[in-house]
């Protein structure tokens, strides 16, 4: 890594307001605050281990390369750095199979409010010791503590994967495929990712008459929406082109921004809790709420 | 061990529980607070009073009764944890959630459930076999745990390896604060808004409040299976192969490891036709779609090989699969023909540490006069030692947790952790600095406080050192304190 893990903590240091930029590429830096930056470079891969160690603020685009050389993946959204991804918890559109990005942090090194290091999580994929602080910083848009390094699990690459499109009911086939990387659907067409021994791709693509396409589609930016997955159909009033959703998951990409919807008060209060146990003061990353009242 | 008087006045819980539940669900004879007094662990604890919930509304009840007189409750499942996790805190309300047993409803297309906290893990899996999926984990108690119990100890099993442990099967939960109120965490949509508050609760050993009702993701079965079952002249073998399986970019949907004197006691158990004469083996289950499965098993096969793997016997069907199995679940149940009693660890190192880690076991049992059977998710790097002894034999159970806490440090000093499945509950509490600073450690206090200001919600458990509790501390039989 760049900067060692002390010499991040000392620069986040104990007092004054303080925020975190990655390249910029989910959020825009904060005005008239003084800004750190997270160490960069990968510490070290573990392939028989399905682990890589790497600074936060290293980019997700050199994990990937690194990791493809072994073999491997990492379920982090692409684009920005792996703190970055972590911090607004974002999981991309393979979910479906993969699991939630948020799974995919094992431990973090995080510099807390009074600019000492914690450690959160541990090194095996397997952990159950103590209460799951990983789980807590994912999301949290670095509002309790800014991530200094981390270790990821990794995931195999499959051999073969290929995209389809279908002009068949979306829902049919979620529930007839064998566990599809992504099944996208804009309300016309459902696009279909699947992943495996290409035998058994070109088997399942027969049976269920899809055709072979170069990608997936193009998702809107206007809005991300969150749904339950069984609250997908609604979509199907609305025009086709102005979303794409994610079937079996219910994260839809939509030309239109999210509606808006009010905090449930238990949680706000238990939001401000927290906030005020990690950061009491308030200096990091002031002005985002983990919870924002939209 | 004297028992410090927490000074509550049970009659009074007694009478405001009464108040708000009917009369038989809220006991207090002895015969039923003896009952409740220690879970599947060697801890004892001390029950006030024992509530037997049907609803959210009653355990509300239970909890805010609790936090009106200042008392400590514990939300209790099926109680087979293996931590201490659910040794009631002395005199503490035990809200009993075994009668909250119901599924409440089946996404079939989606694969979401919503089920009650006290549906036994087992149970949700058969009652959903019709439509071709199953809930995942599935800890080697499945048949008696309960679904509120997985989510309270995150816990793993066989399954766990390519699947994932219980935090990732959950999508969200209804939850009984410990100040009374009610909330969803998470839920069936995908990215809510604000702090993963599912994550957290996920694994707090009910120390963050109750789970009511969880909404649960349900996985497809798989339509081919493969079980093959391989023997190995030594442990390093078989542990070496687990590492070079993963590498070569397989992830197994299990890999257990059984070694000799296990081997033994299960084939004098169950009569499997199990290689007793060799070091250890490997039970190991690929599952997916049929081409797939047969180009993973061919590989792993050629690297068994480049192990000096010793025989290799496949199941040929489903009886022989469950066959295999069997004798994988039946391990605990063996032991009682090698010795009268045993205490089962529960560390993780990384996988290429097993065959090292597994050599300082021996050693170190050895070294303490004492047996050694192991019987572990390999493929996971889970570690679990049962050390054997006769507790009749004066002075024993001194060295049984002598060589217990010397097993989890070298297993943390391989660079691995406490825990991979059972939890830390009271057992492991004050080893939680092998792993943890202060400073970590402070911070996961601070999470806690922020669920439950009072500190009622199950207290004295995970976390060392607990001077905020005051008198309410006490240490219960068996810990290591």
């Amino acid at each position: 890594m760049d900067l060692t893990l002390e010499d991040f903590a000392a620069a986040v240091g104990s007092t004054g307001p303080v925020a975190i930029a990655g390249l910029g590429t989910r959020s825009r830096p904060l005005s008239d605050v003084r800004v750190v930056n997270a160490p960069i470079g990968i510490e070290w891969i573990e392939p028989a281990e399905m682990t890589i160690r790497c600074g936060a603020g290293t980019p997700v685009d050199e994990v990937d390369a690194a990791l493809a050389e072994h073999g491997q993946q990492v379920a982090v959204h692409s684009g920005g750095t792996v703190g970055g991804a972590l911090a607004v918890g974002q999981s991309g559109i393979r979910r479906l199979a993969y699991g939630a990005m948020r799974d995919a942090l094992l431990q973090a090194n995080y510099v807390n409010a009074a600019g000492k290091l914690v450690k959160a999580g541990g090194p095996t994929v397997k952990n159950v010791s103590g209460f799951d602080l990983c789980r807590l910083l994912v999301g949290s848009h670095g509002t309790l503590g800014f991530i200094g390094d981390v270790i990821l699990r990794t995931r195999p690459k499959a051999s073969f994967e290929q995209w389809f499109t279908s002009d068949r009911d979306p829902w049919e086939l979620l529930t007839g495929l064998f566990r599809p990387t992504s099944v996208l659907w804009d309300g016309a067409t459902t696009w279909v990712l699947l992943e495996g021994d290409d035998r058994d791709v070109a088997e399942m693509a027969e049976r269920f008459l899809l055709t072979a396409v170069p990608s997936g589609p193009e998702l809107p930016t206007g809005g991300r929406w969150s749904m339950a997955p069984s609250e997908l159909v609604s979509l199907r009033v609305a025009p086709p082109g102005s979303f794409v959703a994610e079937i079996g998951v219910g994260v839809v990409h939509h030309t239109r921004p999210r509606p808006e919807r009010s905090p449930d008060p238990v949680q706000a209060d238990l939001h401000a809790r927290i906030k005020q146990e990690f950061d009491p003061t308030g200096r990091l990353n002031p002005g985002i709420d983990a919870l924002p009242v939209r | 061990m004297t028992v410090i008087d927490t000074a509550i006045d049970l009659d009074a819980v007694a009478r405001a529980l009464r108040t708000r539940l009917r009369d038989d669900q809220v006991r207090d004879s002895p015969t039923l607070r003896n009952l409740y007094r220690h879970d599947a662990s060697n801890m004892t604890g001390r029950a006030g009073i024992v509530c037997f919930a049907e609803s959210t509304e009653d355990v509300q009840a239970c909890v805010q009764v609790a936090a009106d007189m200042g008392v400590p409750f514990m939300a209790r499942g099926s109680g087979t944890g293996l931590a201490g996790g659910a040794v009631p805190p002395p005199d503490a309300i035990v809200i009993s959630t075994t009668k909250m047993n119901k599924i409440l409803s089946v996404d079939e297309v989606n694969r979401i459930a919503w089920v009650e906290p006290g549906v036994l893990n087992l149970d949700l899996s058969k009652q959903i076999a019709h439509l071709g999926v199953h809930f995942a984990p599935d800890p080697s108690s499945q048949q008696t745990c309960s679904i509120g119990g997985n989510v309270a100890n995150n816990s793993g099993g066989p399954h766990c390896l390519a699947d994932g442990v219980t935090n990732a099967h959950i999508h969200g939960m209804e939850v009984v604060l410990p100040d009374g109120s009610i909330s969803v965490l998470g839920g069936e949509e995908p990215e809510p808004d604000g702090l993963d508050l599912r994550g957290v609760f996920v694994g707090s050993e009910g120390m963050f409040g109750v789970a009511t009702k969880i909404c649960v993701r349900l996985m497809q079965n798989p339509p081919d299976v493969a079980t093959m079952l391989m023997d190995f002249g030594s442990v390093a073998e078989g542990a070496n192969l687990v590492s070079d399986i993963i590498a070569s970019g397989i992830v197994p949907a299990a890999v257990e490891m059984m070694d000799q004197l296990c081997l033994i006691a299960v084939e004098e158990f169950i009569h499997a036709g199990l290689p007793v004469d060799q070091a250890a083996a490997l039970l190991i289950e690929v599952v997916g779609p049929p081409e797939g499965v047969a180009a993973d098993v061919e590989r792993i096969f050629e690297l068994a090989s480049a192990r000096g793997v010793g025989t290799i016997r496949v199941a040929a069907d489903d009886e022989e699969r469950a066959l295999l199995w069997k004798g994988r679940k039946s391990a605990f149940g063996a032991i009682a023909n090698v010795m009268p009693n045993y205490y089962l660890h529960d560390t993780v190192v990384p996988r290429h540490k097993l065959a090292e880690v597994l050599d300082q076991i021996y050693e170190i049992v050895e070294r303490h006069e004492l047996r050694v059977l192991n019987v572990f998710h390999a493929g996971d790097g889970n570690l679990h030692p049962l050390i054997l002894f006769d507790g009749s034999v004066e002075g024993v159970s001194e060295r049984v947790h002598a060589a217990g806490r010397e097993i989890v440090k070298a297993s943390v000093d391989a660079g691995g952790v406490l825990s991979g499945e059972h939890g830390i509950g009271l057992e492991k509490r004050d080893l939680m600095p092998l792993m943890f600073s202060e400073t970590d450690l402070s911070a996961q206090a601070d999470l806690r406080r922020a669920f439950d200001p009072q500190l009622i919600s199950n207290p004295d458990k995970v976390l060392p050192n607990p001077a905020t509790c005051g008198e309410i501390h006490s240490a219960p039989e068996g810990a290591w304190i």
